[in-house]
């Protein structure tokens, strides 16, 4: 699939939401664990060899799953395969705890879910539509409707 | 660099929201034809397939930080999609109708995960305002109640 490296690349330079340098072993069977500098930005987590400036690799968080890894990591899979998994080692419990909640809260969907949640709540209590003021209140992407079970 | 290519085209062909879709005509290069193809807009990310039933996409422009225009062009309702930077490519767009061009600059313009992050963001705090227990809505009596104590007082002060 074709993309637009350039762009991705310089989204890898903006300011991240969560950076550090974590172990990072990929999904294939007999890989090991290397240093990584791990950084989210939007939805996208980017990781670096920690004495580069462009990233090795890049992976887009839509529709993925976080779990906690014993003992103190996190692994990242997709719900299409969710046996190939990239694992995360924190050097604690509490970066772990940090870095499983960015992530889960990282995906295009999700900030979409939210944005219904609040709208609704808010309609509710208010009998006002929020998203007026934003002139998108008749944006199929924001409707009730299209949220799913 | 590494992409996750293949959950990315299951992103493509899933069926999470789309947000936009329909044939644009893209160019190929700076002197390249303009091909048509099928575009599924899906928070961020703008894929193009050879056609509606194609089961895996083309290609994907990833629009975060991008800017878009109308622009000057042989082709009827194009518009552009612009990046910042110095070797910055910037794609042409064409429509089909005008409709679908002010449609698809609308929602391309409003794409981006930062956008949608600061709406959240901003209903965040209302939601929590609202909470915290500043004014409920009034009830729908309350309009009535006010009249009829106005017009009281309004009939006692005509008395000489």
């Amino acid at each position: 699939m074709r993309y637009n490296e350039k762009e991705l690349q310089a989204l890898s330079r903006q300011p991240a939401e969560l950076a550090a340098e974590l172990g990072m072993r990929g999904p294939k069977k007999g890989s090991v664990v290397k240093r990584r500098l791990v950084k989210l930005v939007v939805n996208f987590l980017f990781y670096f060899r920690t004495d580069e400036a462009e990233p090795v690799g890049a992976l887009l968080l839509e529709r993925c799953r976080v779990a906690r890894e014993e003992p103190s990591g996190f692994s990242i899979s997709f719900i299409e395969d969710p046996e190939r998994k990239y694992y995360f080692e924190c050097c604690s419990e509490e970066q772990c705890q940090e870095w499983t909640e960015a992530l889960r809260r990282a995906s295009y969907e999700f900030m979409r879910r939210s944005l219904i949640f609040y709208r609704k709540e808010i309609q509710k209590m208010t009998g006002k539509d929020p998203l007026e003021q934003f002139g998108i209140s008749e944006e199929a992407r924001f409707q009730l409707s299209s949220l799913k079970a | 660099m590494k992409l996750n290519e293949r959950s990315l085209a299951f992103y493509a062909t899933c069926d999470a929201p789309v947000d936009n879709a329909g044939f644009l005509h893209k160019k190929g290069g700076r002197h390249a034809a303009y091909h048509r193809r099928w575009f599924v807009l899906r928070g961020n990310m703008l894929f193009y397939f050879e056609e509606p039933a194609s089961r895996e996409p083309v290609g994907v422009i990833i629009l975060e930080g991008c800017t878009v225009e109308l622009v000057e062009a042989a082709e009827e309702f194009a518009f552009a999609v612009r990046f910042a930077g110095a070797r910055a490519r910037t794609y042409v767009l064409a429509a089909e109708s005008q409709a679908a061009m002010e449609r698809w600059v609308k929602a391309l313009s409003r794409a981006s995960f930062d956008y949608l992050r600061l709406v959240v963001r901003e209903l965040e705090q209302q939601l929590a305002a609202v909470r915290a227990g500043a004014c409920p809505p009034p009830p729908p009596w309350y309009g009535q109640e006010i009249r009829a104590l106005r017009a009281q007082w309004l009939s006692s002060r005509a008395q000489p």
